[in-house]
């Protein structure tokens, strides 16, 4: 059964909304989805709180109460977006932030039943409330799905451009601490920067240390063997070190060959051998 | 006699799976009780799997699921999807054998890299691989 309130229920629940007005932001304050009112903040809350129930209102009157599509509510999307994007940030999954939600439609529900004379509520009117409640509560949802997807999405972007420090380790020496787990995006990202580094740096040798990487399989073998190539190129050589005894077990019975690659257990054996390149050599200081 | 602990499934239709299902058996490795190098050795096998999966298979589905036979911990992954499949299977497992750029070690590497390998496969019936481990030392806990 689809329960319409147009006509006479809707203007009732409107007239309602509108004169209790608030209470009802009173207590959705309260309920702590609309942020921290204290302070300056306040008016804040309680501007989003006014704009939330004034679309509810409109909900209501025009009938449309199971359309989260519905124009009133579209207007307040990007309020409620920002609202449970900042409820995402505090660590707050889609499922308990509308969870919380519910905490939104029970006290507007038992002001309209203190309303009520003692056995003549209409039932048709807190249907209709109801259901605008719980598709006010659907569009919050869908919002703070989307939010979501939209923080992951940046945060992968975040961490793809973040987790390729280039490190100088002596002029001409650079080193490249790769840690976790390789995609593709991140692999490309780190092969991008260290390129840019070699250029800017006028490096001889780089070092890609994979300590940090858990397991090589042939994606990781590929990226690495691509990026000595490229790196060769640019007129620089790469050393790939950090290859532990459980590591190196492995990507043998894989049957991955690095080639004419050099590799070198510890990050300190290819530095010794990196500066070897460049030169110099490392030799205990005179004392005395 | 085999008990068989609950199943874990992960659906693969993208790289972020693929993480997904090596951290399912760096997990079952560690809970059967496998060396570092056993581990590395399950968690690699399973990336190359899974990534043919969704790379070849289009996507589909990995199990991962710890029996315990005789006294010893086996960890049994099956890799299911069902894509183009593998017309020739021999060709497949040859090291340096590729149709999409690859190196054309993943599917022979992780044969080597487990105590069973099993494929079932054919023109357009999807590509169903299983592979199982077990810990040398036995279970440790
Ligand atoms: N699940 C699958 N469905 C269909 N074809 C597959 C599947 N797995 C492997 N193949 C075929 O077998 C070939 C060899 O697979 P293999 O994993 O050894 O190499 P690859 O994936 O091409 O490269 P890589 O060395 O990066 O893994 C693939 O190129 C592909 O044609
Ligand atoms: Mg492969």
């Amino acid at each position: 059964m689809i329960i319409a309130a147009h006509g006479e229920a809707g203007a009732r629940l409107r007239d309602f909304l509108d004169r209790r007005r608030d209470d009802i932001i009173g207590s959705w304050v309260e309920t702590g989805f609309f942020g921290e009112a204290a302070g300056d903040a306040a008016a804040d809350v309680r501007a989003d709180c006014e704009n939330v129930l004034t679309a509810l209102s409109h909900v209501v009157e025009t009938g449309n109460l199971h359309d989260p599509a519905a124009e009133p509510f579209q207007e307040i999307r990007a309020l409620l977006g920002g609202l449970a994007a900042q409820q995402a940030r505090q660590g707050n999954t889609a499922a308990q932030i509308t969870a919380n939600l519910t905490w939104l439609k029970e006290p507007v529900l038992r002001l309209w039943l203190d309303e009520q004379p003692e056995g003549q509520q209409r039932t048709e009117d807190v249907l209709a409330l109801s259901a605008a409640l719980d598709t006010l509560r659907l569009v919050v949802m869908e919002t703070a799905v989307t939010e979501g997807a939209d923080i992951i999405a940046h945060q992968q972007q975040q961490l793809a451009e973040m987790s390729t420090p280039i490190i100088k380790l002596w002029k001409g020496v650079l080193a490249v601490p790769l840690i976790g787990t390789l995609d593709s995006m991140r692999s490309q990202a780190a092969t991008e920067s260290l390129l840019q580094a070699i250029v800017d740096q006028q490096a001889q040798v780089a070092i890609l240390d994979i300590t940090g990487v858990p397991a090589v399989d042939t994606m990781v073998a590929q990226h690495l063997l691509k990026t000595a190539m490229a790196a060769r190129l640019m007129g620089a050589e790469c050393i790939i070190s950090g290859i532990r005894p459980q590591i190196a077990q492995t990507m043998v019975q894989l049957g991955i060959d690095l080639g004419e690659v050099a590799t070198r257990a510890s990050l300190s054996d290819a530095l010794a051998y990196a500066l070897n390149r460049v030169g110099l050599s490392v030799t205990p200081a005179q004392r005395g | 006699m085999t008990t068989t602990a609950a199943s874990r499934v992960v659906q693969v239709s993208s790289e972020m799976d693929i993480v997904r299902v090596r951290q399912a058996a760096r997990e079952a490795a560690v809970e059967a009780g496998f060396s570092l190098v056993e581990q590395t050795k399950l968690v690699t096998a399973a990336s190359e799997l899974a990534r043919n999966t969704l790379v070849h298979g289009g996507g589909g589905q990995v199990s991962t699921e710890l029996t315990v036979q005789q006294g010893r911990t086996v960890i049994r992954m099956v890799f299911t999807d069902s894509g183009p499949g593998i017309a020739d299977v021999d060709q497949a497992l040859a090291d340096g054998f590729s149709t999409r750029g690859g190196m054309g070690l993943g599917l022979g590497g992780a044969k080597r890299l487990v105590d069973h390998f099993a494929i079932e496969t054919g023109p357009d019936r999807g590509t169903v691989v299983t592979i199982s481990s077990a810990a040398r030392r036995g279970r440790r806990r």
